[in-house]
């Protein structure tokens, strides 16, 4: 095998003629750019794993005084209280209620938006309602958890008096709003990239524009749409300040979207906002938070991701 | 020259078609349909064959801005399906296409099948059964999917993928059935395939083909016509078209001169 090389190396020796000999400067300089260019992509990745390297550092300090048992079981978050105790599940429940709020206003509003603009509406039409839609991404949400506060609580409460000022249904609801943009944007720009052929091939067959939307489009963009809700997931999440404007930050275990309550981001954002001594188990526990936030939006990305494999386009 | 005794299904009379550029596809075109015949369309690229077939199916329909002037009558009803009254949905429950390339549709060998039957409705699990096993032998398809209704049709070749078209356009027992060049993206032993099971159709149901390939409208069409720049050049039985040619652009076509 080496000598093979050798003589094939000393054959390409022989026979290389010195216009396709190769150019030493320009072979710095494509060595340069490729660096450089790898730089850029590692500090995406580096930034990532030093978040993780933080959170989890962070998180040994915290768990060594609770034990992991009372972190999931516990039904009561009060790191700051003179009794202190350290469920998160309080921090979870009012995390997934808000998000599901917002999922079960997002994703069909969403869903249907994107068929409406991808499937009936003129290309008149498309062309100024995206830039419309696409506009809501851009409003800061601080404004949108004052608009919860302010003006979606008070109209819900018209129809049901006793509803508190914080609640989480309130938020969810406005969270829903915010990111109904996001899911039919995706979710449009899947459904376009169906070929015609395919949408000509059902109408060929005497489909109706709905039912060829419907049955043939929608599954033809299943991976895309999937991949639209799986952003609009994270993004509920995450979401920080609408939550923690309107929903309280009051933990409490509950799956109930007419009560208040905390979610994780608005609890971290809350102890951010105190100045707690670096290094005590409040500054620590908000560490531990961060890191329950993360494992799950992790998880609903890789679930997104089989899924997304599962339907992948074919066409 | 043509029977007479071969009844008419469709007539395209003084047909002209407009693109929503302005650009003007087809100009006058008559042309004759003959029942459970084969008509081959033929004439180089850009020469309004596929635009004049898919005016049956009114495909142009659903693109906003094209014109249709004239008629295209369908017999025995004599109804003319470019009327202004006439719905598109309705033209294409009575005529369906094959397109040049394999489109199934993202789900089974079996709903693909049934996908006609779906949208018209029927519900009847028995008569969709039975409609899906009897198009998949029409298309000589059965044999091979039998045991994997199932599967996902993009699993399929490309050649299986084209005659499941084929299974899924003749489910719905359509009048006309038009193919807009069904073998340009298909290989030869799948083209041979395709070209047998037309061969197969033929006297059963009337087809409509393009194709840009002489051979295969020789070998397969009772009928021909030659189109060029949107004109009908010449029309007659295939035999006469490609061995007497009256028109000397119809030889020079047939014979390779241009093209």
């Amino acid at each position: 095998m080496n000598t093979a090389t050798n003589m094939l190396n000393h054959l390409t020796d022989l026979t290389i003629s010195p216009r396709l000999a190769k150019n030493l400067r320009r072979n710095i300089k494509e060595r340069i750019i490729e660096f450089i260019l790898m730089l850029a992509a590692l500090s995406a990745v580096f930034t990532t794993f030093s978040i993780v390297a933080i959170l989890l550092y962070e998180s040994f300090g915290f768990f060594k005084t609770v034990s992991l048992v009372e972190f999931f079981t516990g039904t009561e978050w009060t790191p700051l209280f003179e009794d202190a105790h350290y469920g998160i599940m309080p921090l979870i429940s009012g995390t997934l209620t808000t998000s599901l709020v917002a999922l079960a206003l997002a994703v069909p509003v969403g869903t249907i938006a994107a068929i409406y603009l991808s499937e009936f509406a003129s290309h008149k039409t498309r062309e100024i309602t995206k830039p419309i839609l696409e506009l809501l991404v851009g409003v800061p949400t601080i404004a949108f958890g004052y608009f919860a506060l302010l003006f979606v609580t008070p109209l819900l409460q018209k129809i049901y008096p006793d509803l508190p000022g914080f609640n989480m249904l309130s938020a969810g609801l406005v969270m829903g709003v915010m990111i109904v943009p996001y899911i039919a944007s995706v979710a449009e720009d899947a459904m376009r990239a169906v070929p015609m052929s395919m949408r000509e091939g059902s109408y060929a067959m005497g489909a109706t524009r709905f039912q060829t939307a419907l049955r043939v489009v929608t599954p033809a963009a299943t991976s895309g749409i999937v991949a639209a809700y799986i952003l609009a997931v994270s993004r509920a999440v995450g979401e920080t300040m609408v939550v923690a404007v309107a929903a309280g930050q009051q933990p409490t275990l509950t799956f109930n979207p007419i009560d208040g309550a905390a979610t994780i981001t608005a609890y971290i954002v809350q102890v951010a906002m105190g100045d707690l001594p670096h290094g005590s188990i409040g500054y620590q526990s908000i560490f531990a938070a961060g890191l329950v936030l993360f494992a799950m939006t992790l998880c609903f990305n890789l679930i997104g991701h089989v899924v997304r494999k599962k339907y992948r386009e074919q066409y | 020259m043509v029977t007479t005794s071969t009844p008419l299904k469709a007539e395209s009379k003084n047909l002209n078609f407009y693109y929503s550029n302005g650009h003007q596809a087809l100009k006058s075109v008559n042309m004759p349909i003959y029942e459970n015949k084969i008509t081959a369309l033929i004439g180089p690229s850009g020469c309004g064959k596929s635009t004049f077939l898919r005016c049956f199916n009114r495909m142009h329909d659903l693109y906003p801005g094209n014109k249709y002037e004239g008629q295209i009558v369908m017999h025995p009803d004599n109804t003319n399906i470019l009327a202004a009254g006439v719905d598109p949905i309705e033209v294409r429950m009575r005529i369906s296409m094959v397109f040049q390339k394999p489109n199934p549709f993202p789900k089974t060998i079996f709903e693909n099948v049934a996908y006609g039957l779906r949208v018209r409705d029927e519900k009847n699990k028995r008569v969709v059964a039975d409609k899906v096993e009897e198009a998949l032998k029409g298309a000589s398809l059965w044999n091979e999917v039998k045991d994997r209704l199932d599967d996902l049709a993009f699993n399929l070749s490309g050649g299986q993928q084209q005659r499941l078209c084929i299974a899924r356009a003749l489910a719905t027992d359509p009048e006309i059935m038009l193919f807009d060049e069904p073998t340009s993206a298909l290989d030869p032993i799948a083209t041979a395939n395709i070209e047998e099971l037309m061969d197969e159709l033929r006297g059963k149901l009337t087809i409509l083909v393009v194709t840009h390939n002489m051979q295969q409208a020789a070998r397969i069409s009772d009928y021909t016509a030659y189109m060029y720049l949107g004109e009908m050049m010449e029309y007659g039985d295939t035999d006469t078209i490609f061995t007497r040619p009256v028109r000397k652009e119809t030889e020079d076509y047939i014979t390779g001169k241009f093209g």
